[in-house]
């Protein structure tokens, strides 16, 4: 017996939060941009034929003032309470359920075989449209590779309704849609794959699933292997419900000016650094490495282009954010040249290990006790408070350079001042 | 001899059919006219299977455990145990109220928004008031609903017409507001159903 596999997720997830809150954006051309207002992140539908994936906004105001596109920054408060809505309410339609990323998530039906699971899945659509006003597209497979395929026609074709299941197709009509969509659009074969793949002739899903696994594994992984045979309905990958640890955490920003002195920079690497120590205990974890980057626009013709980064190793693992901040700025230090416009910075903490069971040095100072007393009174003012209540002075106060958001729409579900008001 | 054959014989611990293994409860023996035997026995096999079938018209539910619950204080014991006399109010300790359990019913689906105007005075919604908006209940008429208007949200009323139109009323016996009556070719959304409101004063 097969098994059925559900991949859901919410169309233009984060365009739909905005118009939820939002009813007059409903079938405008709309678009939500990156941090600092930099590239298009998320597009309607209507804003698609204009504006592609990832687009340097900045490139494309022309052509948004004639289209009338409203562009939006961000709002990630937003995005994040609407996901755990809806995760949530998936959740209630089976037990076992991997959240994806922000706006998709796997769902094990399996247990569900005694049920029609095309109308399983328009009462999952409708209740999740009723609850939180948010369209989603439901695609059932054998597979965590199908569910995803299914879950394109579902979205694509409007004959699906919403709702694709290739269980219930003949194997004739599943081959049909698969020989219709491109190689890339398997779930782990990006744009470089696909190419190569194409050159051997494997130009549709189809072609890649009538190939024969063991030569693929040869030629390229076992990975690919795994996607062969998943796409001809085993399932090779499992739902992963616990999420795992962070094998890294990384913290970056564009600045919302360029910024040219080392006070500026120093300050926002401090930020960054204390905002991924914070990540860091919340999962209870300490790092060993610690990389600081710096860069100037690559964008702005005219200004000479600088850019570095640095590696520094920790004598000894830690999630204590002073003297994660000490080693991020000593390697800032290294880096800097003067004379440059800095468009953007961050950190990435690495060589992540759990703190429990960790190595100690015999020869470097170890890390008191009093640390992890003090970082857990910070995050605990800081999680109940509000982030940077409590902060280390280096971070800066008015951060002059912080991002620009232009165009945020309010905080409607997370601030009571911004809530709707309504007469 | 006889202490002997005493330990013979008799019932063995842990024999027989482990309890509710066909049944899934208590069973009981029963002396049963020989002649309805065959019906009874229909019976049991109805019942037992009824037992194994999901309900499939029923709505799968699941309650699953909050991994990460949100902290409140709920007394467990208001008295440390000590080696004496314990507080006689142990043992009618409760819950404390919580006014978020008090004003919703689920919480995935529940939106608040502040009131603005007089529009609802007399159904009690007060300017700067946050109205409960649940999206999980369906509008019947004479709700207070959270619509929405060609692009326009607004708390109103739900009535409809003698044609069966909807129409949203004030709740202002002033005058002041006329009733939004829907006509073909408006925009006309119900966003969810008012349930709650509450406000501060200090």
């Amino acid at each position: 017996m097969s098994r059925s596999i559900a991949l859901i997720d919410v169309n233009n997830f984060y365009v739909s939060c905005e118009r939820v809150f939002n009813p007059k954006l409903v079938g405008k051309p709309v678009v939500v941009l990156s941090n600092n207002d930099g590239c298009a992140v998320a597009r309607s539908n209507e804003a698609k034929v204009h504006i592609p994936m990832g687009a340097p906004w900045f490139k494309f105001q022309q052509i948004a003032k004639e289209q009338q596109i409203v562009a939006l920054s961000s709002n990630y408060a937003l995005y994040a309470d609407m996901s755990n809505r809806v995760m949530h309410i998936l959740n209630q339609f089976s037990p076992d359920q991997e959240v994806y990323s922000i706006d998709e998530c796997f769902l094990d039906l399996s247990g569900f075989q005694h049920l029609d699971l095309l109308h399983y899945g328009q009462q999952i659509r409708h209740r999740v449209g009723q609850w939180t006003g948010l369209p989603v597209s439901v695609g059932i497979g054998a597979s965590k590779t199908l569910a995803k395929l299914a879950n394109n026609c579902a979205k694509k074709r409007p004959e699906f309704d919403g709702v694709c299941d290739f269980n219930q197709l003949s194997p004739k009509q599943r081959n049909h849609l698969l020989a219709d969509l491109d190689v890339g659009e398997v779930w782990g074969v990006g744009r470089k794959l696909a190419a190569r793949l194409k050159t051997q002739g494997l130009h549709s899903v189809l072609d890649l699933k009538q190939a024969n696994p063991d030569t693929l594994r040869r030629q390229y992984s076992v990975v690919m292997e795994k996607t062969v045979r998943e796409l001809n309905g085993t399932a090779c990958l499992d739902l992963e419900y616990v999420v795992s640890d962070k094998k890294q955490i990384l913290s970056s920003r564009s600045f919302g000016i360029p910024v040219t002195d080392i006070n500026s920079l120093a300050e926002s690497i401090s930020l960054y650094t204390s905002r991924a120590a914070m990540k860091l205990r919340r999962q209870h974890s300490v790092a060993r490495m610690i990389q600081v980057y710096i860069r100037c626009s690559p964008y702005r013709s005219g200004d000479a282009f600088y850019g570095s980064s640095l590696m520094v190793s920790l004598p000894m693992a830690s999630d204590d954010t002073r003297i994660l901040i000490k080693h991020a700025l000593s390697a800032l230090k290294e880096m800097y040249r003067p004379g440059f416009n800095y468009a953007k910075a961050g950190i990435m903490l690495t060589e992540l290990q759990p703190k429990s069971g960790q190595q100690q040095d015999l020869f470097a100072p170890n890390q008191d006790a009093k640390s992890g007393q003090l970082m857990m009174v910070m995050d605990v003012i800081n999680n109940t408070m509000g982030r940077d209540t409590l902060q280390l002075a280096n971070q800066g106060f008015k951060r002059p350079w912080a991002m620009k958001q232009e165009h945020k729409s309010p905080s409607y579900t997370t601030k009571w001042g911004e809530v709707l008001k309504v007469s | 001899m006889t202490t002997r054959s005493n330990a013979h014989g008799g019932r063995r611990v842990g024999a027989g059919r482990k309890k509710g293994t066909v049944l899934k409860e208590p069973t009981a023996v029963m002396r049963i006219p020989e002649s309805q035997k065959p019906l009874i026995a229909n019976f049991l096999a109805a019942y037992r299977r009824g037992q194994s079938i999901p309900q499939q018209d029923q709505p799968t539910v699941f309650v699953r455990p909050i991994i990460a619950p949100v902290k409140r204080d709920w007394p467990l014991f208001s008295s440390k145990v000590a080696a004496g006399f314990p507080s006689p109010a142990d043992e009618h300790v409760e819950r404390r109220l919580d006014p978020t359990e008090f004003l919703i019913d689920d919480e995935e689906a529940t939106f608040f928004v502040t009131i603005q105007g007089y529009s609802m005075i007399d159904s009690g919604l007060l300017p700067g008031d946050k109205a409960v908006v649940d999206r999980s209940k369906n509008a019947s008429i004479g709700d207070i609903v959270l619509a929405v208007v060609d692009g326009e949200f607004t708390i109103k009323l739900l009535a409809k017409t003698k044609q069966g139109e909807p129409r949203l009323l004030p709740s202002n016996q002033s005058g002041e507001y006329k009733p939004i009556e829907i006509k073909d070719g408006m925009q006309f959304e119900i966003w969810g159903v008012v349930t709650g409101s509450f406000r501060r004063f200090k």
